[in-house]
């Protein structure tokens, strides 16, 4: 009970400094794959930490409560991803959160923020089979959805998992909203909806959201470490150097593409999932 | 500490320029002048932005627009008139249609001169501009109006170099 | 078992008063009185047995059966009279065949099967009781209101309300006694009832398009009485039994063996539950007015569909074909449905669309015939129930005020009409969102099916969700803007609709907090008396409280902070040239233009021909290789004599 304690405590500490310090290193990355020297490491927390002491402004008296909603769930899902609790109820919990921020998006009634709401939306149905089947996944192999026993347990699961593995290494650029999938929200300068989802938020509620995705970044890349926790320490190291290299791909992918149709991002998606989920679980059932 | 000038994000709004200074502007993020590195991020919205940087003059159809966009952007904020037509109207001043430099509609907190502005210009009038911003964060935090510092212009590289 | 005869007989008598009152004073206290009474009735026969879970009743009565037959038979001369006057053949065709059909048998084979014991009651009975007690009689209570805005945008015709309440009524009596039936040609009697109730409900308009849906949904329920009547007669001949509770007691002794007669049964339950390729009648059926909508065509009716699938649970499964084709069609019904969904923007649509998913979903759950899979069916049955009526009356309350029920028009009805915004947001949080019910359910029926080892519906599971996922969101996100300039038009709404709303309202978020104890103090004893236990639950006891709390913590959230935000309030971005409303922007030519937003319906993907053909075709093919087998090895047993 105490650890787990200590677990959701140190996530909730650590996660927004390991999550604002991967951002960091993904500006600075990017800038030399320009061949640029980009920002200082500390960046995303001097940009947070501006935010904060903006004017307080807003468009509406509810959006703020959405945001919020969104921000503790984000929370809520990480704490009982790193509690060690069931898979599926952190995919639930995180649809939940996301689902806030697409409505607080909605609730500004702005023309930006509702396309790149309902863009997000799309974004959302592209990845959710992929994230689903990857719970499915653990399940078939480990006999349970408990992160505590997948993690514990023996078997590395990369190996009978291996196409569920790729395939959720795909649906991650979605989720990370990196180009070429970076339809609702974009990190760049290309401005085609102003900034989207977030065009309506300003000051600490956009602080508030740029923390919740350093939260959402970190377990994300903990989905990836389950692959490889089979509870010794050769398989907790490989499962860090191979989260920090999937992130390495993902900004590497960010800068190698310009951003696709949304029809490329359904598209490919949902076949990922089809082919490689799909055909994964099976051959894992029959063996 | 504040940290407004550590993390100045910029929209960028083009009024009726000859594009020549917008083509400069955009220079500054390439890699040749690489304004990220002081953590300048081209948003295009103004409620994330910090800094207006204008080129152009200010005409009868878009000084609502300028004037909005400056509304709609959070305090503490600066404005950066760039190049010559956005700081006086430059050549087009005596047209029908115009009204004048930035400053017609809305206050400008420095003026960057140059037809068009060069890169280092630019860069330094958005560093000059950053100053503004620390005080008027000062001013903001302890609850009193922002003192309305004398405009003051940037390095004049551009008119030495011609 | 008073109990039970009061709760077909109060609403008949009642039904009968309404025919002949006239008045609106009097048919409001008689509607009320009688839809408190019926719901304490059935609250009353849930607390009756809740203690012993159940018992069956040897009651039976030669007279009870040959009143049902002459009634039986006057239906079916009724059917084929309109059929023919109507030119729809079909349906005439189909009465034609299965009551006589019937008939014949009671009157020779089945007159020598004694049945024991024609009513019962178990734990699913109760819940389906107080299913139809509470949301059945709270929907009648909305119609009370609803009816008079109908009347009164129809004014000039003819007022035949009286006949609308009679339908109400007589329906929750069938729908009592359906739930109640041990005997399968009572059942089938109850089953047939509720079809035609339908039917005049559809039809309640006259209009062209209303009669000629309503006879669709006629004849596609026909054809499951069909359906029906032929597993009881293949039961009768062949084993010799009438009685569900026997039937059931055998499949669970001997698997595999009922399959015969329960894919007929189960064929029956598809085309009541409207399950692809028999989905358009359900989608026909929203030409009727919305309580119509609510209570035969998502709460209740449809679920006697389901209901009887997840009671012939144990005679499917993986193991057999009927088993294997019940899974499949509701499975791909489920998937295509809710893609469908997606492409619609009139609300009763997408409400259809989506309680035909839903329906999908239980349906499978039915069949893969497992505890944990028919835990998941009910919980599901449940949620649906009070979640899914809550929002069709929700629709029906905007469509009378907005006067109309694209979700498209809905734009800024939370500030025109709060109150109601704010219902429907739960009751759509509700359909889908965690930690409220419908996803406590579909988690439990992913668990059931991978367990089950059937991959293919866990796919079509993790597909399904997420384009649930998109259609609801797009609603939610509808009701959740806040368009400016909006005047607040809610104070039309009777306060018959407010009351019931409302405590449907109540209902859905005690049905989150309440689900652990319904499923430690209703289902899992249940599931051991049919099952003999259960071997895993889905959600460990830890997730359910989880579950709970975040429910609770949802709920205060909204309560505390709910639109308590004190900053500056500002204009929405529009590129600089908003013109200070928030609703017009400066255009070309100097002039002011208004601004729109549109939700996204995907056509080009998820356009609803495509999806009604796609799985029309692969679920019919499916139900005809499933009964075709059937029959197969039906005559395989017959010739080679062994019963």
């Amino acid at each position: 009970m105490i650890k787990i304690l200590i677990f959701i405590v140190a996530y909730l500490v650590l996660a927004p400094l390991v999550g604002g310090l991967l951002a960091g290193f993904d500006r600075r990355i990017s800038a030399r794959m320009q061949g640029r020297v980009g920002p200082p490491l500390l960046q995303p927390f001097y940009d947070v930490l501006k935010l904060r002491e903006k004017e307080d402004i807003t468009v509406n008296r509810v959006q703020d409560f959405y945001v919020g909603c969104f921000f503790l769930f984000v929370l809520v899902t990480g704490g009982i991803f790193f509690a060690g609790g069931d898979l599926l109820l952190v995919i639930f919990t995180l649809t939940l959160a996301s689902v806030f921020l697409i409505v607080a998006a909605f609730s500004s009634n702005s023309p930006y923020a509702q396309i790149g709401a309902e863009r997000e939306l799309l974004q959302m149905m592209a990845y959710e089979p992929m994230v689903l089947l990857t719970a499915v996944g653990f399940y078939v192999v480990e006999g349970s959805f408990d992160i505590r026993h997948i993690v514990t347990d023996s078997t590395m699961d990369l190996l009978p998992l291996i196409g569920i593995f790729l395939g959720y290494i795909f649906i991650l650029t979605l989720k990370f909203r990196k180009s070429p999938f970076d339809l609702s929200m974009s990190h760049h300068a290309h401005q085609e909806l102003v900034k989207g989802l977030t065009t309506e938020f300003s000051g600490k509620t956009l602080s508030l959201i740029e923390i919740a995705h350093w939260y959402e970044n970190v377990f994300l890349l903990g989905f990836v470490f389950l692959f490889f926790a089979n509870g010794t320490v050769w398989g907790a190291v490989i499962g860090v150097v191979v989260c920090l290299l999937a992130y390495f791909l993902e900004v590497f992918i960010d800068n190698s593409f310009a951003r696709m149709k949304w029809q490329v991002a359904i598209n490919s998606a949902w076949i990922v999932a089809l082919v490689l989920g799909m055909i994964n679980l099976f051959i894992v059932a029959m063996v | 500490m504040s940290y407004v000038t550590k993390s100045p994000w910029v929209i960028h709004y083009d009024g009726s320029s000859c594009n020549g200074c917008d083509i400069e502007v955009l220079a500054c993020l390439t890699p040749m002048y690489d304004v990220e590195r002081f953590g300048i991020i081209n948003t295009g919205n103004p409620k994330h932005a910090d800094v207006f940087l204008v080129t152009g003059s200010v005409n009868e159809q878009n000084k609502a627009v300028v004037k909005q966009i400056y509304e709609q952007m959070p305090d503490p904020k600066v404005v950066v008139a760039v190049g010559i037509c956005a700081n006086n109207g430059g050549i087009f001043k005596e047209c029908y249609n115009i009204l004048g430099g930035v400053d017609t509609v809305i206050p400008v907190d420095v003026y960057v001169p140059g037809c068009a502005a060069r890169p280092e210009a630019i860069i330094d009038g958005v560093v000059k501009g950053l100053g503004v911003l620390q005080e008027k964060r000062n001013a903001m935090a302890s609850g009193t109006a922002a003192a309305i510092p004398e405009p003051e212009p940037a390095a004049n590289t551009e008119k030495e170099e011609a | 078992m008073d109990t039970i005869f009061f709760l077909i007989l109060f609403p008949l008598v009642v039904a009968f008063v309404l025919l002949v009152v006239k008045a609106d004073a009097a048919r409001d206290i008689i509607v009320k009185v009688a839809a408190i009474v019926i719901a304490a009735g059935s609250i009353y026969l849930a607390v009756q047995y809740f203690q012993n879970g159940g018992q069956y009743f040897d009651f039976s009565n030669e007279y009870v059966n040959y009143v049902m037959m002459v009634i039986e038979a006057c239906l079916a001369v009724y059917i084929i009279i309109t059929g023919i006057r109507h030119k729809k053949y079909l349906a005439s065709v189909f009465a034609a065949i299965q009551t006589p059909l019937l008939i014949w048998f009671e009157l020779t084979e089945g007159h020598h099967l004694e049945v024991v014991n024609n009513l019962y009651v178990d734990r699913l009975t109760m819940i389906m009781a107080l299913i139809i007690g509470i949301v059945g009689s709270l929907i009648t209570v909305y119609a009370l209101g609803y009816m008079k805005d109908f009347q009164h945008h129809h004014a000039g015709e003819k007022d035949r309300r009286p006949w609308f309440f009679f339908v109400m009524f007589l329906f929750l009596a069938a729908m009592f006694g359906l739930v109640t039936s041990n005997n399968l040609i009572w059942m089938y009697f109850f089953w047939e009832i509720t079809s035609l109730s339908s039917f005049f409900l559809i039809g309640y308009t006259k209009t062209e398009e209303a009669t000629n849906n309503a006879f669709r949904a006629l004849i596609m329920n026909l054809l499951g009485g069909l359906g029906f009547a032929v597993g009881i007669l293949i039961l009768g001949f062949v084993y010799q039994t009438l009685e569900l509770s026997t039937m059931i007691a055998y499949a669970t002794m001997y698997p595999g063996i009922m399959a015969i007669p329960a894919a007929f049964l189960a064929f029956a339950g598809i085309t009541k539950a409207a399950q692809m390729p028999f989905n358009s009648w359900l989608l026909g059926a929203m030409v009727a007015p919305t309580p119509t909508s609510a209570l035969l065509h998502s709460s209740t009716m449809v679920k006697a569909g389901v209901f009887l699938i997840i009671k012939l649970a144990p005679c499917l499964g993986m193991g057999n074909f009927a088993g294997l084709m019940v899974m499949t069609v509701g499975g791909v019904t489920f998937l295509l449905a809710s893609f469908a969904a997606i492409s619609q923007s009139n609300a009763k649509k997408v409400l259809a669309y989506s309680t035909i998913a839903n329906l999908g979903l239980i349906v499978t759950c039915g069949g893969i015939g497992t505890a944990g899979a028919v835990w998941a069916g009910i919980m599901l049955i449940i949620f649906h129930a009070i979640t899914k009526s809550l929002l069709f009356l929700c629709v029906g309350t905007a469509e009378h005020n907005i006067g109309s029920r694209d979700i498209e028009d809905m734009d800024g009805l939370f500030g025109r009409m709060p109150r109601l915004a704010a219902f429907m947001m739960i009751g759509i949080a509700g359909m889908f969102l965690a930690p409220f019910g419908m996803l406590i359910s579909k988690w439990a029926s992913m668990t059931a099916f991978i367990d089950s080892g059937n991959l293919i519906l866990v796919g079509i599971i993790c597909f399904g969700s997420a384009a649930t996922a998109f259609y609801w969101t797009k609603w939610l996100g509808k009701m959740s803007a806040i368009v400016a300039g909006t005047e607040n038009i809610q104070q039309n709404v009777h306060k018959e609709e407010w009351f019931v709303q409302g405590t449907l309202v109540v209902l859905t978020i005690a049905a989150c907090l309440a689900f652990p104890i319904v499923s430690s103090h209703m289902l899992v004893p249940y599931l051991e008396g049919v099952f003999g236990g259960i071997s895993a639950m889905a959600l460990s006891s830890s997730n359910m409280i989880i579950m709970c709390v975040m429910v609770a913590v949802v709920l205060l959230l909204i309560l505390f902070f709910f639109g308590k935000s004190n900053k500056k309030i500002v204009p929405i971005y529009m590129a600089g040239a908003n013109e200070g409303d928030n609703l017009t922007f400066h255009a070309s030519m100097d002039k002011p233009m208004a601004m729109s937003l549109r939700n996204w319906h995907m056509e080009s993907y998820f356009g609803e021909k495509k999806m009604n053909i796609i799985g029309g075709v692969i679920t019919a093919a499916v139900i005809i290789i499933g009964l075709g087998l059937m029959i197969g090895s039906l005559v395989t047993i017959l010739t080679g004599g062994a019963a």
